[in-house]
């Protein structure tokens, strides 16, 4: 278990690091002057001499009036101590406060809608495999919302559920009216807000778990343990049990493969409904040519992933025996 | 008492047509019997011995019947065989190597198989150690999880498991092909130390390897192409078979132990026909040294001498 | 068996998959659309041809127009061409990637494997959305060629894994060892003894890389980091966001793209499930 733990926290280690380094290396080895890209939006109503400080000011940020391995080695200073520099699209606030104050909508939408769709699409998954009928409804619809691009799915149920029939809001957290409060009001504002993003999440998701559970029921049910209980005369419910709990696995490493997907699912998602998690303000990052901004999200999202595949990880052990009696059983 | 097989008959279904793997078997066992079940890959004994406990598609039920200590078995109904499999009748399979949950401990997997049968397994659980004893696993491989065991354990761990109901019936399906042959041994010994000890009533040893028959079976049955050829007693097959195929298949060991299915049959011209339009009569006629007109009907399986069977022609004068 | 037999064996089965044909004939449509489609209209796709601005669908406008005037039809047809350029470069590139390295690494095995699949993990670990998405930031000009470059540079570990696992069961193989005996070249024998037995399962990887790539390369124009000199399904839709389309009501802009990105790459998983039934006797139906 020690090793398989040790090479994991390697992976991990080893990926922050080429994340971080591709982070620094993107802006300064671009064609162009990011500065100067940067500014041109900004500058619109600045005079000459303000754009000139706001240029030496952003230059020494960037620290590009350094050697490139000063750079290197200050941009990771800077990121242990917290300092992402300051956006320019919101300026003045500091990057990380604005990530900050993004952070807990994030979680809001996709904790749930990530472990809501797994667990749904695996129960579906495995009823599927119960009998051709159910197998003919249920596998069809899985793989039509598994081909949905989330942003589609997004904008359907807005059209439909926000201008049609008008019963969901269809942009922001919670209503224009209203300012945070611990107040049901508030709370079951945010909750009318929250849902049809999280139900464009979940129904994408929900789809592939539900196909992937599919598939790996049906390859366990045909596995030789099965065999030997059906033959032994163990009812079909101790059967289908003990291959779910065997095809739960590969879906655990699933989980850890989609995260990529998911985010970025998340992302438009967000963009669609506006709603002010990461994705948005990436989005707003990238028209405005807000590179701090934009460094900061990235770097946010990689730690907001390999943090989450760690979690899985220690799911997995948790769950798979094998690997916790150091074998190596299935290696993710 | 025992097993009785009458006129049985089954089908594999594939997208070409059923193939007649097994076709109008006859045959008894006494109780306490180990019968041997031999024959060249694809004769159907492994058909035989499945279609018994767990007749699964692609396997088609088409006539017969089956009694087991004078009841009749519903072999055709997966459902009701479940009253039967385990308690009446068992199995150890050919892959006993992956037949137990690799994600269950291999106690609780066997507290969970035994609840669901309904048997308490509390009261079970002295027998369990004592054959765990017999078979000489410590009694820690129930804590284990099934990786943790080798081949040869695991071997011995399933047939403890599929023994634990005292089945009148055992089917064991090439238990010795996966392991060497000081464990292959050890393995059929333990079979015979069963038997003795009332585990199990009788058996049924399917198996490519003589040599194993000759070491713990009472009588040996020879298949050939789906067709029952010939029953006797171990030593009767041995060294006096009447069945021009059984004759051929038993000269063609140079020696004890090695498996026939290795080696062409020297002598005998051609292969065994396919099964999906055999020919009709006698399957092996076409191969047969002392073949006739006769052959081209399906000669009867009768008893010769006492407990002695033959399907061919020219012994079916003698009985 | 004789290759002629595995050959008529695979026609005779294919011919009779009900999602397979299903899946080819819906490719082949759209295919074709995207082809011939943008001679069927008379309107550049962003040509403000509708001086009345959005407009439901009409005999002159088959699709409707946008907000500013531009005709749906002639922007999705011209969008598909670039849904297939990006499915096949950027799906292509992406299994060539996957090759190269699970072959590789497979075959050779050893410190090899050992790098290439720490690698493998860490590309795999990545959110790759997350890197494309700063790429195309910093990039002033993109073209639909830079995107599949893009896509086809990520999406390749799955396939490595998928590869790598498979060859690993295929070298110690007899007819790999009879090759490696004979003195044959290792690439040699990667290229003729253990690619073309595992023809059916690359088939199936590239399918599923054109999937991906078109739902990647949507994800990306509609956050505007598309091409910035083509019309693509992904920016139909994040224009129609971006000019109130829900708002408006307008729904003849926003459903055709998203509709027809869903309906080939649904078609696209048909065709590997069928494709699958077909190479694999044991999930054909009895």
């Amino acid at each position: 278990m020690k090793r398989y733990f040790g090479r994991k926290i390697l992976i991990y280690l080893l990926t922050f690091f080429l994340a971080v380094t591709i982070d620094w290396m993107i802006p300064r080895f671009m064609p162009g002057d990011p500065v100067r890209n940067m500014l041109t939006r900004v500058s619109v109503n600045t005079n000459a001499s303000a754009i000139q400080m706001m240029y030496d000011y952003y230059s020494h940020l960037f620290g590009l009036d350094m050697p490139l391995w000063q750079q290197y080695l200050s941009f990771w200073k800077s990121l242990f101590m917290g300092e992402l520099g300051i956006s320019v699209y919101l300026f003045p606030t500091p990057v990380k406060d604005v990530l900050l104050r993004a952070i807990p909508y994030d979680a809001f939408l996709l904790v749930p809608s990530i472990l809501l769709s797994w667990y749904a699409g695996n129960k579906f998954g495995a009823f599927a495999a119960r009998s051709k009928w159910l197998d003919n409804t249920i596998s069809p619809l899985s793989y039509i919302l598994t081909a949905t691009p989330y942003m589609w799915l997004g904008i359907l149920l807005a059209w439909f559920f926000g201008i049609v029939l008008g019963i969901f809001p269809i942009a922001g957290a919670y209503s224009f009216t209203m300012r945070p409060n611990l107040s049901w009001n508030f709370i079951g504002s945010v909750f009318h807000h929250w849902f049809l993003p999280f139900a464009s999440l979940f129904l994408v998701g929900f789809g592939g778990w539900a196909i992937g559970m599919r598939n790996m029921i049906i390859y366990e049910l045909e596995a030789d343990y099965s065999h030997f209980l059906g033959a032994l005369g163990a009812p079909k419910k101790l059967v289908r049990k003990y291959a779910f709990s065997n095809a739960v696995l590969p879906q655990i490493t699933g989980l850890a493969l989609q995260l990529g997907v998911i985010v970025a699912g998340a992302l438009v998602t967000e963009v669609v409904f506006s709603y002010p998690g990461i994705g948005y303000l990436l989005l707003a990052a990238i028209q405005n040519q807000d590179y701090f901004l934009i460094q900061g999200c990235f770097l946010f999202i990689i730690i907001g992933v390999l943090l989450a595949n760690f979690i899985i990880d220690i799911a997995y052990i948790l769950v798979d025996p094998r690997t916790r009696r150091g074998m190596t059983g299935e290696t993710a | 008492m025992g097993l009785q097989v009458e006129n049985l008959t089954i089908y594999y279904q594939t997208l070409s047509g059923d193939v007649r793997a097994l076709e109008n078997a006859t045959f008894s066992l006494e109780g306490g019997e180990i019968m041997g079940l031999a024959g060249e890959s694809g004769c159907g004994k492994t058909t035989l011995g499945h279609s018994l406990i767990f007749l699964a598609p692609p396997m088609k039920y088409v006539g017969g019947r089956v009694l087991l200590d004078g009841e009749e078995l519903p072999i055709q109904d997966m459902e009701k065989m479940n009253e039967f499999r385990f308690r009446d009748i068992s199995i150890i399979p050919q892959y006993a190597m992956n037949a137990l949950n690799p994600i269950r401990k291999i106690g609780r997997m066997t507290e969970e198989l035994l609840q669901a049968k309904k048997v308490d397994f509390k009261a079970v659980l002295p027998e369990l150690k004592r054959r765990l004893d017999l078979v000489k696993l410590p009694h820690d491989v129930l804590d284990l999880y099934p990786i943790e065991l080798s081949g040869g354990m695991k071997q011995r761990m399933v047939m403890v498991v599929s023994t634990l109901l005292d089945p009148s019936l055992l089917i064991a399906d090439e238990i010795t092909s996966a392991l060497d042959v000081a464990s292959q041994k050890a393995v059929a010994e333990m079979l015979v130390e069963f038997r003795d000890q009332d585990c199990c009533k009788s058996a049924i040893v399917i198996t490519h390897d003589i040599s194993i028959l000759y070491q713990i079976a009472d009588s040996i049955m020879i298949m050939y192409a789906g067709q029952v050829a010939e029953k006797a007693s171990t030593r009767t097959i041995i060294h006096s078979p009447r069945h021009p195929y059984t004759k051929l298949l038993i000269s063609s060991l140079p020696e004890i132990g090695v498996k026939y299915s290795e080696r062409q049959l020297t002598g005998i011209p051609g292969k065994p026909p396919l099964l999906l339009d055999p020919p009709p009569g006698c399957r092996f006629r076409d191969r047969c040294p002392i073949a006739f007109d006769k052959c081209l009907e399906v000669p009867p399986f009768v008893e010769i001498e006492k407990g002695h069977f033959v399907a061919c022609w020219k012994e079916a004068g003698n009985a | 068996m004789s290759a002629q037999k595995k050959k008529n064996e695979f026609i005779y089965f294919s011919s009779r998959n009900p999602k397979l044909l299903a899946g080819v004939s819906i490719i082949l449509l759209f295919l074709i659309l995207g082809l011939i489609g943008p001679s069927l209209t008379d309107h550049d796709p962003f040509a403000y041809a509708n001086p009345l601005g959005a407009q439901p669908p009409s005999s002159g406008y088959w699709f409707g127009t946008t907000f500013f005037g531009q005709d749906v039809f002639s922007q999705l047809v011209n969008g598909l061409r670039a849904t297939f350029l990006v499915g096949a470069i950027g799906g292509g590139l992406g299994t060539l990637l996957g090759m190269l390295i699970g072959f590789t690494a497979g075959y050779r095995g050893g410190v090899v494997d050992e790098i290439l699949n720490a690698l493998t993990n860490i590309v795999l670990v990545i959110p790759t959305l997350a890197v494309l998405l700063i790429i195309a930031a910093y990039l002033e000009v993109r073209s639909i060629f830079t995107e599949c470059l893009f896509i086809g540079l990520t999406a390749w570990p799955w396939a490595a894994r998928a590869i790598r696992a498979q060859t690993f069961s295929l070298r110690t193989r007899d007819f790999v060892d009879l090759a490696r005996m004979s003195g044959m070249r290792p690439l040699k024998i990667i290229f003729t003894e253990i690619a073309p037995n595992m023809m059916s399962y690359l088939l199936l990887v590239f399918i599923l890389q054109f999937g991906g790539a078109i739902l990647t390369a949507a994800t990306l124009d509609f956050i505007g980091l598309g091409p910035t000199n083509a019309i693509s399904l992904g920016m139909m839709m994040q224009y129609s966001v971006m000019w109130g389309a829900l708002q408006l009501g307008t729904w003849w802009w926003f459903i055709p793209p998203g509709l027809a990105i869903t309906i080939i790459v649904g078609a696209l998983y048909s065709m590997n499930v069928g494709l699958d039934e077909v190479f694999n006797p044991k999930l054909r139906e009895m």
